[in-house]
């Protein structure tokens, strides 16, 4: 097997205003190709994972230790500026929210092209008829109608689309996905993780999935890792982890989903002795 | 007298209707096509579609805060669709809204003593001040919630705490009606459990009736003994939850059944087609 994609080693952050723990001693390996989910209730550090990965963690949280390797060069040594180009041009953003991801000022056309032009220097007629191609691939079904329209004229799903597009118009290494079908109604959020896995699988990316639903993780990552304030608690296979967990909180939250499937299955909140101890043995050093 | 607490029947919504510039007719959009529900004492129905199906329309219209073009609300026996405000207003402390995002629900310049008092002293429901504290405190100690959390502001409260006084302050009015429009949406599942379990207790106890507005058939197969499948505005599917769920006779009803990701592994799942497509 290659060198992984992304080798994060022993992660911690902490607030800047309390010195509180943000994070501790996170690791993980990414594979080409592979899809890990990060998940966690609020609060886990699962969000701050994927914005320490891309750069763009809060003035507020300080890293105090620790090393993201992306193909094997650490990013948080890295130059700001070589840092800045690497992260426009290999590693990605899905974002959540679509409706205000996008800009709403400008054109969809201009927003798909500007990395393939400034980054890659491609000319504006071969970056649109590029555009077009990711439309296309996406499934967007009147491509040339959608690059010249506005955010505001796009369903919430036609959005997503487009900003997976966006995602992989530079062909990245990696993509970061921050909860990215959390806004969208179940049936179209079926149709965007098709898409995701698909266009991934076709072009070999590597994805973080951050999410905090347990059904999305089993049905479309490969691995996981599950956090409890800022600390791994569970990490494997989807098939060990959600099939046999090892850990009490990993078993509790999987009780706590409601099952439409099984209903008398569901539904039941993480006892609180069990959050109390996590929270002990978190804070152990 | 029926069994039914609250009836529309043949409901028409159009938002945008009336005459545009130049006196030019404007046909409006329809969100609700002649829906009928009814809900039953102490029962809670779900109402279940994606965006634009109208379920947020229909809640609406069921506690009168938009106007039907036609159609007919009845709730406890008493043809309420034209009633004034002022007729209203004994009603509005019968029938009680919890609201999706407590965040812009709750006031964030009260303290949360405030919110959930207010109500109380608004409707007449307490003598005084120290009667509407007095039953606050009752009611957060039983959904177990820290009495501290009076004093403060909303936005000092977590997100599961903040969807609980929201509950509280529908709860503290002793309605006979609730209306719940996404209110475990965005939470985390432990939250969401605790708030759904809540809910079922209030509703068992205090012998409530509830409409429950979701987007997520399996949240309303964990706490609906009905449920109504909505989309574009027309009811498609309606039934006990336990046969909708079991035999989904519509095929939008299974392609939302079938786009739900279970916790449990299904390799064959995301690339198989729902129902619609």
């Amino acid at each position: 097997m290659s060198a992984p994609v992304l080798d994060i080693r022993g992660l911690s952050a902490v607030s800047d205003r309390d010195q509180a723990p943000i994070l501790r001693r996170v690791s993980l390996t990414l594979a080409r190709g592979e899809t890990r989910g990060l998940v966690g209730e609020s609060g886990a550090g699962k969000t701050t994972i994927g914005k320490a990965i891309l750069g763009i963690l809060p003035r507020a949280v300080r890293v105090t230790s620790g090393e993201i390797l992306f193909q094997g060069r650490d990013l948080l040594a890295m130059p700001g500026g070589e840092l800045r180009r690497l992260i426009g041009e290999r590693i990605a953003l899905i974002p959540q929210d679509p409706m205000t991801a996008l800009n709403p000022g400008r054109r969809i056309e201009a927003q798909l092209t500007d990395g393939l032009r400034l980054v890659r220097g491609v000319s504006a007629s071969a970056a649109r008829a590029r555009a077009l191609k990711l439309l296309e691939e996406v499934r967007i079904r009147e491509p040339e109608r959608v690059l010249r329209a506005y955010p505001h004229e796009l369903s919430g799903g036609m959005r997503q689309r487009v900003l997976i597009a966006a995602a992989f118009a530079l062909e990245p290494t990696l993509i970061v996905a921050d909860e990215p079908t959390t806004a969208l109604d179940v049936t179209v959020q079926k149709q965007i993780l098709r898409l995701l896995r698909n266009m991934q699988a076709a072009h070999g990316t590597a994805v973080i999935f951050v999410t905090h639903d347990l059904g999305v993780v089993a049905q479309v990552c490969d691995s996981v890792t599950l956090l409890f304030g800022g600390k791994m608690v569970e990490e494997g296979t989807v098939a060990e982890v959600m099939e046999a967990p090892k850990h009490d909180y990993t078993r509790a939250l999987l009780d706590a989903c409601p099952r439409s499937d099984q209903p008398e299955l569901g539904l039941r909140p993480v006892p609180p002795e069990l959050i109390a101890r996590l929270r002990r043995e978190v804070a152990a050093p | 007298m029926t069994d039914d607490l609250l009836v529309a029947e043949n409901l028409e919504i159009v938002f945008g209707a009336g005459r545009g510039a130049f006196g030019r007719k404007r046909p409006g959009v329809k969100a609700l096509r002649g829906v009928s529900v009814r809900v039953g004492r102490g029962e809670t129905v779900g109402v279940v579609g994606e965006s634009g199906s109208g379920k947020t329309t229909l809640g609406r219209a069921l506690l009168r805060l938009v106007e039907p073009a036609s159609g007919r609300i009845v709730f406890d026996g008493r043809d309420i669709t034209r009633l004034g405000e002022t007729q209203m207003r004994p009603l509005r402390r019968r029938m009680q809204l919890i609201f999706q995002d407590p965040m812009a629900s709750l006031n964030p310049r009260h303290r949360i003593l405030r919110i959930v008092t207010e109500p109380l002293l608004f409707h007449r429901v307490v003598a005084d001040a120290a009667d509407a504290e007095r039953r606050a405190r009752a009611i957060f100690d039983r959904f177990s919630l820290p009495v501290s959390c009076l004093a403060r502001y909303p936005h000092e409260l977590s997100g599961g705490q903040r969807q609980r006084v929201g509950i509280a302050r529908a709860a503290l009015l002793a309605p006979d009606f609730v209306l719940a429009d996404e209110i475990v949406s965005g939470l985390d599942v432990s939250t969401q459990a605790q708030a759904l379990n809540l809910l079922k207790e209030l509703t068992r106890d205090l012998g409530l009736s509830m409409a429950f507005i979701s987007h997520d058939l399996s949240v309303i197969r964990a706490i609906c003994d009905r449920v109504y499948v909505l989309r574009h505005g027309v009811v498609v599917e309606e039934g006990r939850c336990e046969a909708v769920f079991a035999a989904p006779k519509h095929e939008y009803t299974r392609a939302l059944l079938d786009a739900i990701p279970s916790p449990r592994l299904d390799p064959g799942w995301l690339q198989r087609d729902t129902a619609m497509e």
